[in-house]
């Protein structure tokens, strides 16, 4: 019967975890485990973190990250257009000219409206967004206008513009126009 | 999910993706990003875990995943798109911190050796974590912390095990390094990593910060 020590135990507690050991080590392993409450507490430990590691909910990917895979790609790949594609892209065009065309045809919003702040009204009441002790702007997480030392807390936009909050320009700003950006895209597709 | 669960829809997705990689490598390019979405979460973590920073990150990211576009004809069937992809970005990333902090290439100092016997520094009783605490910011932020303090060639190690889910094989394979090597640093890996969270788990490091309910950020 093999009989091993806590050394022994140390140096095979990952490959008993990952299932990679004799299974002669492993009952040795089992049986020393029952008996020892250091090893024990060192494998509940390290099997915990294991498991916390591969959780993919670990890596907050930041806002926006899809879209701009998908501009970059975008921008990579020419498409090979035929005919028919061109002809629906100039038809899409002419389109959205005759559309801009009639929208500067109308008199001009009120000068209020024109600020950077106005532009962001769009922005969902549900989204999770930053709060800090310092201004009174909700940023999105990653935006480099949050500082660590601020106190930055999480709250949903809703809640930080009944608060008085506005938007930042800077990361919401980005987010809004990604939105736009993916509203764009499939008006091209329905209409192509 | 049961591990069942989890193999079948596993084999599942992987005709459908071998028919996207197919598709693409005959010439339907809008297919890729179709193809390398289901990843996409998995790069960027990838490439995080190795730069510890978000913008190096996912421009890394983006580099990887126009990498496997533009060399995709070279994939073979026999390992996984995944892996493949995985490794493209793992790559990058390496290429990245070289050239940008040759200095950070050392481990942290006690572990440089990567023979001799490894001895937990710390025994104290690990009060388990439940994988629901990692809604909280504050706990990803301390694993995120932990992890970015370890050397690199045992946080790559562990990256690729332990939260891309590759095999020892793919691993080596992936570092061009033996699966011995591989099993060394990861036991090292893991153990540095609970020596450095044990305590702050254990001696309820998390009562500094307010909680709503109770002093522990996942009750």
């Amino acid at each position: 019967m093999v009989v091993v020590n806590c050394e022994q135990v140390w140096q095979e507690i990952s490959n008993y975890i990952d299932d990679e050991i004799d299974p002669s080590v492993r009952s040795a392993m089992d049986e020393h485990l029952r008996q020892c409450q250091r090893c024990t507490a060192v494998l509940e430990g390290t099997r915990n973190l294991v498991q916390l590691y591969g959780d993919e909910r670990l890596f907050d990917v930041p806002m926006g990250y899809s879209w701009r895979m998908q501009r970059r790609l975008a921008g990579n790949m020419p498409s090979r257009r035929g005919f028919l594609g061109w002809a629906f892209a100039t038809a899409a065009l002419v389109v959205v000219g005759g559309a801009i065309a009639i929208e500067k045809s109308r008199p001009d919003p009120a000068e209020s409206m024109k600020s950077a702040h106005a532009q962001l009204g769009n922005v969902p009441a549900t989204l999770a967004v930053i709060i800090t002790d310092h201004g009174k702007l909700f940023h999105v997480q990653g935006c480099p206008f949050l500082k660590d030392n601020d106190n930055p807390h999480e709250t949903t936009a809703g809640a930080a513009m009944k608060d008085g909050y506005v938007p930042c320009v800077r990361c919401l700003g980005e987010y809004v126009s990604t939105l736009a950006g993916n509203l764009s895209k499939r008006m091209f597709r329905v209409q192509a | 999910m049961s591990e069942g669960g989890w193999a079948m829809k596993v084999a599942g997705g992987e005709s459908h993706e071998q028919d996207l990689i197919r598709r693409v490598q005959n010439g339907e390019r809008d297919k890729f990003y179709e193809l390398v979405k289901p990843y996409e979460r998995r790069v960027y973590s990838a490439a995080y875990a190795i730069l510890r920073n978000p913008a190096d990150a996912e421009e890394v990211a983006q580099e990887a995943i126009l990498k496997a576009f533009a060399n995709l004809r070279q994939f073979r069937a026999e390992s996984r798109f995944s892996t493949w992809l995985i490794q493209i970005a793992v790559n990058e990333a390496r290429m990245r911190r070289r050239k940008d902090h040759p200095e950070i290439m050392q481990p942290i100092g006690e572990y440089q050796d990567e023979e001799g016997l490894y001895t937990p520094r710390d025994f104290a009783d690990w009060r388990e974590i439940p994988s629901e605490a990692l809604e909280r910011s504050e706990v990803r932020k301390m694993l995120l912390e932990a992890l970015a303090s370890l050397g690199a060639k045992y946080r790559e190690v562990f990256v690729l095990r332990d939260i891309q889910h590759m095999s020892i094989e793919e691993v080596a394979d992936a570092l061009g390094i033996s699966q011995a090597s591989v099993k060394t640093r990861l036991l090292r890996a893991r153990l540095m990593l609970r020596d450095l969270l044990a305590p702050r788990v254990a001696s309820n490091w998390f009562s500094r910060v307010p909680f709503e309910k109770g002093n522990k950020p996942w009750s």
